[in-house]
């Protein structure tokens, strides 16, 4: 089973116990896809962690870019916008850079 | 693609068998099809939306918290059984205050919960395309 400084992940690379999960764990899954975190990408990522927190599910992307729009402004509230972040998806590879499991409904 | 109308309804309690969770994860993957969503709760599935569940004693994952999502999935028209739940002793008052925002009047909260009759939620399953029973 593969890991990431120590923490296993499945074959996706998403996190398995998500208890694992640390701020140098993001960015060293973030370096393997060619990507720095910038505050930007922490405002995301972080969302995303609160998100789970409180309904216990990964937001689909329509969810999280409407609420995205709504806390940080309405030219954050696109997919072009997540995109240009998370190239790989805001959901996927967002998701995987939070420690989360991938959001219900992600192909 | 028309829009159809789709109600999912919710007959069984959370635990001891798949099938409340098997139908919020259906209905959290098919709200990305932008459908007209209802759910029903009738018979021991009232007691999927009860306030105050604790699963600590079951060990398994209270997913409760995950209807408190479903106003962002644009889910908000929860019908639930006024005779199921006074079968049980329960009121609305004993349901968790599931709410949405409304887009069109500037985000206000409001209530996703409606108790209706079972004649009334006969009417309403008789105006759907789609019935999906769990």
């Amino acid at each position: 089973m593969a890991d990431i400084l120590g923490a296993e992940v499945d074959e996706e690379g998403f996190l398995v116990n998500l208890s694992d999960w640390t701020k140098e764990i993001a960015d060293s899954m973030a370096k393997d896809d060619d990507i720095e975190l910038s505050e930007e990408h922490w405002d995301v990522i972080n969302f995303l962690r609160d998100y789970f927190e409180e309904y216990q599910i990964a937001p689909a992307v329509r969810v999280l870019t409407k609420a995205i729009g709504k806390k940080f402004g309405k030219e954050k509230g696109n997919s072009k916008y997540l995109y240009s972040l998370f190239p790989y998806g805001p959901g996927k590879q967002g998701c995987r850079f939070a420690g989360l499991p991938k959001p219900t409904g992600c192909i | 693609m028309a829009i159809k109308k789709f109600m999912y309804l919710n007959r069984k309690a959370s635990y001891g068998t798949v099938y409340a969770i098997e139908s919020l994860e259906v209905v959290l993957i098919a709200a990305a099809f932008e459908q007209d969503v209802s759910l029903a709760f009738v018979d021991d599935g009232v007691y999927q939306i009860v306030e105050g569940q604790n699963t600590d004693g079951i060990g398994m994952k209270n997913f409760s918290k995950t209807y408190h999502a479903l106003g962002d999935y644009d889910i908000n028209k929860l019908y639930v059984s006024a005779e199921s739940l006074e079968e049980r002793g329960l009121t609305e008052a004993d349901l968790m205050p599931l709410v949405y925002e409304d887009e069109d009047d500037d985000w206000a909260e409001k209530p996703s919960i409606k108790v209706v009759s079972n004649a009334d939620l006969t009417k309403i399953m008789s105006e759907q395309d789609v019935c999906l029973s769990f």
